[in-house]
C-alpha cells in the first residue's frame, strides 16, 4: 500500500467533508439541535420523578367512599388530579388538556358497598378519556380500582357502617339460594362482622379496610448503577448516529460526483491497489464519524451533563462500526465501475444491502 | 514505447472495441479519430488499466502492464474527458493530491506542481479555488493534474471538449511544448482540424475497429482526387463543355460549380500542367487558379460514407 497516496485520499475526503458548509451544518448543528428538543420533550436531564398523568375525578355522589376514592386518587404520585366538572372534562379532552376523567355517579357509595357481597345493582362508573391515550386510560382504570377497593371495604368494615349488617340480613332472608351456598356465606359475612367488631374496638384493621397485599420501591436502571436518568443522553445517541448515517450518504453523493467528473478515472490509472483507495475512504469517513460523535457528545456533556457511563473503547467503537459500512458503500461501487458502464450502476444496491448492519450499533452510546 | 495489440472490448452484444492494434514512439503523437461511441475512450480506458480488455494487451517500453500496483503505470498519464478536479480545493491542492497517487511528496512534489502550472500558465492562479476558474483554466488544470508525475505518455481523452478557441489554442501550444520535449501523445478527438494540427500519425476509429492508420500524408492518399485545383473559368462553353478532361490521364474527378471548375487529382505536379493546357488548347480563359487538399474531415467521409460530425 502506497502510504503517501492513502494519507493524501484521506486528506482530500477530509478536506472536502469540512469544507462543505452544508454537510457540517448538518453533521453537527443539526443533530445538536434536534437531539436537545427531543431531549428536552422525553423528560431533560436530572429527572426524578415520572411524568404525570392529568386525570380528573367528577365527584357526583358526595358519599363518603366516593369521597375517600377521590382523595386516594389525588394522593398517587402518578397522577395529576384536577377539579372539574363533567362539561368541563369534556371540554379539556377535546383540546388535549385532560388525558381521562372519572365521574362517580349518585348513589355510588351505596351501592358499591352492597355489590360489594352480593354482586348485583352494581354502579356504574364512566370513563371519559382522549384517544390517542387509550394507554393512559389503562393505567387510570387499574389506579381506580385500587383506590376503589380500599374505599369501599375501608368504609365497609369502618366504624358506623351499616354494609355488613345489611349485607348478612339480606344473605339470612334470601331466597332461591342454594342452602348450602347461603350457610357458607352467613357463616363468612358473620365471622367478618365479629372480626370487624373487635378491630373497631381496638380501632386497628378495620379502619383501614383492604390494602394492596405489597409494597413497591421503584429504582431506575441506568448505565452506571444508582446514576441518574438523562433523556439528553438517549436524544443524543439517537441522532449522533442517524447523522453519522447521514454523513456516510453525503460522502457516498460527493463521490459519486467525482467519479462522474473523471476523479476515480484519475485514481484508478494511478498505480494504486483498491486496498489503498478502500482503506483511505474507511479511514476518511471514520474519522468523520468519530469527530461528529465528539462534538454531538462534547456539547451534550457541557451543556446537558449527558455522560458516557459505560465502556469509552465501546463508545467509540460504535463510530467505527457505522463508518466502516459507511464508507463500503462508495468504495464498493468504486469497484463495481471497472466493470460496468455509468448506465447499468445501481446506486441503491449497495447502500441497502448494508443498512442492517448499522441499526445493530444503534441505541448503545449515550446512555447515562 | 506504447504498443497496442488486439485490443477487444464487449459489452453483451456490442463490440466496443474491435482488435484495435498500433504503435506509438517516443516525441510521436498518434490522433484517435472517430465520431462519439466509436470505442475512442473505450481504447484509451484500456490502455490507462481502467478496464480488462476481453482479449490483447497494452505494452510499454516492451512490456505488458499486469495489474492496478504496475510501476509501468507510472509511464501513463491520463487526461479524462470529464474534469477530474475538485472545485472545492485550490489547483495547488489537487495537483498535490494528483501528484501523492504517484507516490510524490515534499520537495519534488512542490518542483513539480510549480512546473506543471508554469507548463499551462495558471502559477498565478495557483492558490485559487478551482471552482472559480473558467472553463477553459479547469481544462489547462486538468492536464497539468496529468503531468504532475513527469509520464513519457500522455493519454488525452478529447482535452478540448467545451473549451473556446482561445484556451483550445493554449492547450494546443502546451501539448506542442510536451512532444518537443519527446511525450507520446495519444489524442482522441473528432475534431479533425485538432488532428490534422498536432497528430503525426492518424488511427481512424469507426464502430469500434480501425479503418485507417497511417501518418497523416498517408491517410490523406486514402481518398481520390486528393489534390483539388479551382479554376475560375472566364469563358464557360455550353453543358459539358468540359467533359474531355475526364480523358486526360491522371485526372480523377472534374465538376463545375458556378463559374468555378473544380479538378481533383492525385499527382499535382505531373496533372495539373496539362488540365491547364486542355483549357487553353480548347479556347477557354482561367482567371483565377488555386489549390486545396482533402482533409480528414473528407477522409473521413470518403471511408466511412458520413460526415464524422453526424456519425
Amino acid at each position: 500500500m502506497s502510504m503517501t497516496a492513502y494519507q493524501a485520499l484521506v486528506r482530500r475526503d477530509l478536506q472536502l467533508f469540512f469544507r462543505d458548509r452544508r454537510a457540517v451544518l448538518m453533521c453537527f448543528a443539526a443533530p445538536i439541535l434536534i437531539g436537545s428538543f427531543f431531549g428536552y420533550l422525553f423528560g431533560g436531564s436530572g429527572v426524578t420523578d415520572t411524568a404525570k398523568i392529568p386525570v380528573a375525578v367528577i365527584d357526583e355522589d358526595g358519599s363518603a367512599i366516593s369521597r375517600r376514592l377521590a382523595k386516594g386518587m389525588a394522593e398517587d404520585k402518578t397522577l395529576e388530579l384536577r377539579t372539574v366538572t363533567a362539561a368541563e372534562a369534556r371540554t379539556q379532552i377535546q383540546s388535549g388538556k385532560l388525558t381521562v376523567a372519572a365521574i362517580i355517579p349518585k348513589g355510588f357509595g351505596d351501592l358499591s358497598g352492597k355489590a360489594l357481597f352480593r354482586g348485583s345493582d352494581k354502579p356504574q362508573i364512566l370513563f371519559l378519556y382522549d384517544p390517542s391515550h387509550s394507554a393512559e386510560l389503562a393505567m387510570v382504570r387499574g389506579m381506580f380500582t385500587q383506590h376503589v377497593m380500599e374505599s369501599v371495604t375501608a368504609e365497609a368494615f369502618g366504624n358506623n357502617s351499616t354494609v355488613l349488617d345489611d349485607s348478612l340480613r339480606d344473605a339470612t332472608q334470601a331466597k332461591g339460594m342454594n342452602p348450602d351456598d347461603q350457610k357458607s356465606l352467613v357463616g363468612m359475612l358473620t365471622s367478618l362482622q365479629q372480626w370487624s367488631g373487635r378491630a373497631k374496638a381496638s380501632g386497628g384493621l378495620g379502619s383501614a379496610g383492604l390494602t394492596m397485599p405489597y409494597s413497591v420501591k421503584e429504582e431506575a436502571v441506568t448505565g452506571k448503577k444508582g446514576g441518574q436518568y438523562n433523556a439528553y443522553g438517549h436524544s443524543f445517541a439517537g441522532m449522533g448516529v442517524q447523522f453519522i448515517l447521514m454523513m456516510g450518504m453525503e460522502a457516498g453523493l460527493v463521490l459519486l460526483l467525482q467519479r462522474q467528473g473523471g476523479i476515480w478515472r484519475r485514481m484508478r490509472a494511478a498505480p494504486l491497489s483498491r486496498a489503498t483507495i478502500v482503506a483511505a475512504r474507511v479511514s476518511s469517513a471514520t474519522i468523520d464519524a468519530v469527530v461528529i460523535l465528539l462534538v454531538i457528545f462534547g456539547f451534550a456533556w457541557l451543556v446537558f451533563g449527558v455522560k458516557v457511563e459505560g465502556s469509552m473503547p465501546g463508545f467509540l467503537l460504535i463510530a467505527v462500526a457505522i463508518g466502516r459500512p459507511v464508507a463500503r458503500i462508495p468504495s464498493g461501487r468504486w469497484l463495481q465501475s471497472t466493470a460496468r458502464t455509468a448506465s447499468t450502476r445501481t446506486p441503491a444496491r449497495t447502500g441497502i444491502s448494508e443498512a442492517p448492519i448499522w441499526p445493530a450499533s444503534f441505541g448503545s452510546a449515550g446512555r447515562s | 514505447m506504447l504498443e497496442v495489440s488486439g485490443l477487444h472490448k464487449k459489452y453483451g452484444d456490442l463490440v466496443a472495441v474491435h482488435e484495435v492494434s498500433f504503435r506509438a514512439e517516443a516525441g510521436e503523437t498518434v490522433g484517435l479519430l472517430g465520431p462519439n461511441g466509436a470505442g475512442k475512450t473505450t481504447t484509451v480506458a484500456m490502455i490507462a488499466g481502467l478496464l480488462p480488455p476481453d482479449r490483447g494487451e497494452v505494452r510499454i517500453e516492451g512490456r505488458a502492464v499486469r495489474g492496478d500496483t504496475d510501476p509501468l503505470k507510472r509511464k501513463l498519464g491520463l487526461v479524462p474527458q470529464d474534469l477530474a478536479l475538485h472545485p472545492e480545493l485550490s489547483a495547488l491542492a489537487n495537483l498535490a493530491l494528483f501528484g501523492a497517487l504517484y507516490g510524490m511528496a515534499g520537495a519534488s512534489l512542490k518542483r513539480e506542481m510549480g512546473a506543471a502550472l508554469e507548463l499551462v500558465g495558471l502559477a498565478d492562479r495557483a492558490k485559487d479555488r478551482v471552482g472559480t476558474f473558467s472553463g477553459g483554466m479547469m481544462r489547462r488544470l486538468n492536464l497539468a493534474s496529468a503531468l504532475m508525475h513527469d509520464p513519457q505518455i500522455l493519454l488525452l481523452d478529447e482535452p478540448t471538449v467545451g473549451v473556446d478557441p482561445q484556451s483550445r489554442n493554449a492547450i494546443f501550444t502546451n501539448l506542442e511544448e510536451l512532444k518537443r520535449r519527446g511525450k507520446t501523445l495519444v489524442y482522441t478527438t473528432h475534431y479533425m482540424e485538432e488532428a490534422e494540427r498536432l497528430c503525426d500519425r492518424i488511427i481512424i476509429i469507426d464502430h469500434g475497429k480501425v479503418i485507417a492508420n497511417d501518418r497523416l500524408e498517408g491517410v490523406r492518399r486514402l481518398v481520390p482526387g486528393v489534390n483539388l485545383i479551382e479554376i475560375e473559368i472566364e469563358n464557360p462553353g455550353a453543358n459539358g463543355w468540359y467533359d474531355g478532361l475526364r480523358e486526360v490521364a491522371g485526372i480523377e474527378t472534374v465538376e463545375m460549380e458556378g463559374p468555378k471548375l473544380r479538378v481533383g487529382m492525385s499527382d499535382l505536379n505531373r496533372t495539373a500542367p496539362e488540365v491547364l493546357d486542355w483549357i487553353r488548347a480548347h479556347g477557354y480563359r482561367y482567371t483565377h487558379l488555386a489549390t486545396q487538399r482533402a482533409d480528414l474531415e473528407t477522409v473521413f467521409l470518403t471511408l466511412t460514407g458520413r460526415s464524422v460530425r453526424n456519425a
